[in-house]
């Protein structure tokens, strides 16, 4: 079944989805993508659909809806106020694709810079057709309506503090940029920026072949690089009908769980480190250097591993592996409990943590929010348990969750969620399969070289999967896995040739950015830095 | 035991060239600026972190304010929208300063070749060291800093530094 679930017409969109929301229970909104069909070989009603992808409240199933866009008008309606996630969605896909939301309250570009002009995931938009961009802008224009909102007069602006955060502040990781409005020490308006870390992976992955993209998805959350890696190629592989063999599930989910592992680690340390505590960054890295000693002998890389490959792995696991797995574990362990002794008692930490950065549970549903940040607010939405793939079900393992969804809850959840992780890992290497790692499937995988350099068939196999790459059948499938930051979706369009026509990557944590600035409204600064951090935003996936 | 004046001075004192004392305090003490955008950024933090240790060459000052800095280390991609942020922390920056591109996104483009990414930050800063790899290995970090502080010992304070590079955003 590689097409969308539902197809509507446009001038129903806002009714479906409200039914949906209201009566069939698919409170989540998941993503807003788009398709351009201008290059597409089967005739389409018209150039633009739009995509909605939404998810029921048990978490257990998902459904996409397909709309086809009126070419004169290029406008479809917003669903902004149905859920607040759609806000940055429909901001995407005006961005990328030029598709004008109706109702939408604050329709501007949120990836490109203000001076980008077009729109790059048009088919007619050159790949390599640079914009310079010379300044960055004030986001005066979307501050004032903001603080208008809240009841602020044009004579109250003069008092307050106008402050810029970012994008290059130690705080914001990389590329998040705030602007914030303060009154004394507390924040009382927000408004976030991204885009600064836009390297178009979805353009690229219109001009390579399946089998090229598996080192982009690396660098989408590149504190778990493996876990994209497994994504994706989980999605293309569903869209072969293929299932791999068990000893690959196995392996994926040994490393899976590792790269989650590393993600944690990351995320608590530079935490700890803009509380104050270093020492705890020092701590925890030292084993975390260690997976990477073991990523590197089992992958060739320390961070960016490109392990996985559509229907199996790059290599076995080497001799040895299991002896090294267990050394990492040990030292995490070790390094967990010596984090802990620092802070779990620490008055200190948790007079900065607790109480801070709170999420509400329905608020962070309406917003997209899933993973860690979702489980610390109490919602226990865990795709290894609600939709189990690779055999996640037949583990022993809790999903964690958290009381309050303050910093305190999240730091503490990814602490325990490594616990977690590390006894998946121990039973999966208790319980590893033998045989084969990838499935034998010519139009897969390479032929051995006995073939292609004996017979025409081998030969004729190697050249065309070299030159065409992996044939997928023609259609549309949305596939998720739980990554480092929640759920990890890919949204796939094959025109049947070797070459993905779209690929929509759903990253878990522009989500939780988009809803950041309602979060750290009314708290003080100081908290603010510290409940970015607590969110784990990566920018390379929030930005792609 | 010195010829000429230092034989009058004793052992406690050494003479030498105000230059040549100034780069050797200056070489041992590289206040690295850390423009950590990407995954470069994260490999940076290993480069930190205890097993590589960038304290044994006394660059250990992270600092991410380009007022105190001397040395930036551009760790991953910059896109074209970055690059006027990137432009202006390198204007901040005082004399004498160096710039290491770290990664092949910083130094080229990388393999994103496409309409948002800047190809190479030297179409908008100049650049001292590059440093190849998608991450470079930390000791790969490591080594460009050593270069840097090779370089340093070049400086005098009767040097004329300023440049003739012209980027993309100069106007």
């Amino acid at each position: 079944m590689l097409k969308a679930d539902m197809l509507i017409d446009a001038s129903e969109i806002k009714s479906t989805i409200s039914r949906l929301k209201n009566e069939e229970d698919y409170t989540l909104l998941l993503d807003v993508t788009a398709i351009d069909f201008s290059e597409y070989p089967d005739i389409t009603p018209s150039r633009f659909a739009v995509i909605y992808i939404l998810r029921t409240s048990n978490f257990k199933k998902h459904l996409t809806i397909k709309t086809y866009v009126d070419d004169n008008t290029l406008e479809v309606d917003s669903i902004t106020d149905l859920f607040f996630a759609a806000d940055w969605a429909e901001r995407e896909v005006f961005d990328q694709y030029g598709v004008r939301f109706k109702g939408h309250p604050n329709l501007k570009r949120v990836l490109n810079h203000h001076q980008f002009v077009g729109h790059p995931l048009r088919k007619d938009y050159e790949i390599t057709k640079g914009q310079i961009c010379t300044e960055t802008e004030d986001l005066m224009d979307e501050m004032i309506p903001l603080l208008k909102s809240k009841g602020y007069k044009e004579t109250d602006l003069e008092d307050l503090m106008m402050l810029n955060v970012g994008p290059s502040h130690p705080a914001s990781h990389g590329t998040i940029r705030n602007f914030v409005a303060m009154e004394g020490e507390t924040i009382t308006a927000c408004v976030t920026e991204i885009g600064y870390l836009h390297r178009g992976f979805e353009k690229s992955c219109e001009n390579h072949s399946y089998s090229q993209i598996i080192p982009y998805t690396d660098r989408l959350n590149y504190c778990s690089a493996m876990l994209n890696n497994i994504g994706y190629c989980k999605a293309v592989e569903d869209m072969l009908d293929v299932d791999i063999t068990p000893r690959a599930k196995m392996i994926r989910i040994v490393i899976g769980e590792l790269s989650r592992l590393t993600d944690h680690i990351v995320c608590n340390a530079a935490n700890m480190v803009d509380l104050g505590g270093l020492t705890n960054f020092w701590y925890i890295f030292a084993p975390r250097d260690k997976a990477y000693d073991l990523f590197s002998k089992l992958t060739g890389a320390r961070l960016t591993n490109s392990y996985t490959r559509v229907g199996g792995l790059e290599f076995d696991l080497y001799d040895g592996f299991e002896e090294d797995l267990e050394d990492v574990l040990k030292d995490v362990e070790k390094a967990i409990e010596d984090s802990l002794s620092l802070v779990e008692h620490n008055r200190i930490f948790h007079d900065r943590t607790q109480d801070v950065g709170v999420i509400k549970a329905d608020f962070a549903l309406d917003a997209g929010i899933t993973g860690v940040n979702l489980r610390a607010a109490g919602v226990p939405f865990d795709l290894r348990k609600d939709a189990p793939y690779y055999g996640y079900e037949n583990f022993d393992f809790d999903v964690v969750v958290g009381s309050h969804g303050d910093v305190y809850d999240r730091i503490m959840c990814r602490f325990e969620e490594m616990r977690q992780s590390m006894k998946i890992i121990r039973q999966a290497m208790k319980e590893m399969p033998d045989g084969e790692i990838n499935v034998q499937h010519p139009a897969i995988f390479l032929p051995s070289k006995n073939d292609v350099y004996g017979n025409i068939e081998g030969l004729m196999n190697q050249f065309k999967l070299t030159f065409e790459g992996i044939k997928v059948p023609k259609g549309e499938f949305y596939s998720a896995t739980e990554g480092g930051n929640g759920e990890l979706g890919f949204h796939i369009t094959s025109d049947g040739s070797g070459t993905p026509y779209k690929v929509k990557c759903r990253p878990p944590c522009y989500y939780s950015l988009g809803a950041y600035a309602r979060i750290v409204e009314g708290n003080m600064l100081a908290d603010a830095v510290v409940t970015m951090a607590s969110m784990n935003f990566i920018a390379g996936e929030f930005d792609r | 035991m010195g010829l000429g004046a230092e034989a009058n001075l004793g052992d406690s004192i050494v003479t030498t060239k105000l230059d040549q004392a100034i780069n050797w305090a200056r070489s041992y003490s590289m206040w690295p600026m850390a423009f950590g955008t990407a995954c470069c950024g994260i490999e940076f933090m290993s480069v930190a972190a205890a097993k590589y240790d960038i304290s044994r060459f006394g660059a250990e000052v992270v600092r991410f304010s380009p007022r105190q800095a001397d040395l930036l280390i551009v760790a991953g991609t910059i896109s074209y929208k970055q690059a006027p942020v990137l432009k202006k922390i390198w204007d901040q920056m005082c004399e004498p300063k160096w710039v290491i591109s770290m990664g092949a996104c910083a130094s080229s483009g990388g393999f994103y070749d496409n309409y948002t990414t800047l190809q190479g930050i030297d179409e908008v800063i100049p650049v001292d060291e590059y440093v190849a790899g998608c991450p470079p290995r930390p000791e790969a970090v490591l080594d460009a800093i050593m270069r840097i502080q090779e370089k340093s010992f070049d400086e005098s304070i009767i040097k004329e530094r300023a440049t003739n590079f012209k980027g993309i955003l100069d106007a």
